[in-house]
């Protein structure tokens, strides 16, 4: 369970971290709180799966990187194999299934547009299946704060 | 098209020693500066100078949206004229309930979506709320638009690059 402390910490990290020599020390500060308590509190967030990460948060495309949305109209009936395939692919980085006739949605993160073209060429062999490449045009925003 | 700023050895080994995620020590930039090799200042104005080229986006915390009580995660797609994609696209990603929004190209005639939203709420219900919020501020330029919830997440990895 959370506790106000935790949802504090939370909430201000999403909005980011600071970066200098102590920079949970800088948190504990604004929360009123110990550079030792944030840094326990953090790790056990973590643990329990309530954040699913902490740190930097780099851009895959100004790395010069490769970073795709894909769909697939698989039949139920040879979903599993399909998804089988997919996920084994280094290059898969998230893998959803949807309730819609293109019914699985993966991200493909590579690092150069070349591999990119490659994966969706090897996903399409092995499994028979069309790649629908949504690859975004623009970007209007990205970032939500839950509150916690 | 996105700017691209090339990274350097030292860049590299600062993005291979934090990928995963920042140590937790009271000093994290001196811990990763260790891993890489390098000196913490170097770590420190190296990382502030990817913030500000926007190779970072951001340093902080990541919360796993399912148990902060956010079940219900919906891909709003919308087919609207290209020539309004912009104007709208900056309206709708700045709905506090919207994390990402793009455009992205259609694949006529199966799938003639341009316009992507997700949105984020605690049951389906507050999801087609925030739907009936967006389809509002379209306006007549929404010419059709399906919400796709996820089902199951089939896999999940952070992005990587190799060292």
């Amino acid at each position: 369970m959370m506790d106000e402390l935790d949802r504090a910490i939370i909430n201000s990290l999403q909005g980011g971290f600071p970066v200098c020599e102590r920079p949970f020390a800088e948190v504990a500060r604004q929360l009123h709180t110990t550079e030792q308590e944030v840094v326990s509190r953090i790790g056990r967030l973590l643990e329990s799966g309530i954040l699913s990460r902490f740190g930097p948060m780099y851009h895959a495309e100004r790395m010069g990187g490769s970073l795709s949305l894909a769909a697939m109209k698989i039949p139920d009936s040879d979903f599993e194999r399909v998804a089988g395939i997919v996920n084994a692919m280094p290059e898969v980085a998230h893998n959803y299934a949807r309730d819609h006739a293109l019914s699985m949605w993966f991200v493909l993160a590579t690092e150069t547009p070349l591999e990119h073209a490659a994966a969706l060429e090897r996903i399409e062999r092995a499994t028979g299946y069309p790649v629908y490449d949504m690859p975004k045009i623009r970007e209007y925003f990205i970032g939500l704060r839950f509150a916690a | 098209m996105t700017a691209i700023t090339p990274l350097d050895e030292i860049d590299r080994r600062i993005v291979l020693a934090t990928q995963s995620g920042l140590p937790l020590d009271p000093q994290p930039y001196h811990a990763v500066a260790l891993q890489a090799g390098v000196s913490p200042e170097e770590v420190m104005l190296r990382m502030r100078q990817m913030l500000e080229t926007g190779v970072i986006r951001r340093i902080g915390a990541v919360p796993n949206h399912y148990a902060l009580g956010y079940r219900a995660n919906g891909m709003t797609v919308w087919d609207v004229p290209d020539e309004r994609v912009d104007e709208l696209g900056e309206e709708v990603g700045a709905l506090e309930f919207v994390s990402h929004c793009y455009q992205r190209p259609r694949h006529l005639p199966d799938w003639p979506y341009n316009f992507f939203a997700m949105v984020h709420g605690h049951d389906r219900g507050e999801v087609e709320r925030q739907v009936s919020c967006i389809a509002a501020l379209i306006g007549d330029a929404d010419r059709g638009h399906e919400i796709l919830y996820s089902t199951r997440i089939l896999k999940k990895t952070g992005l990587r690059i190799v060292g």
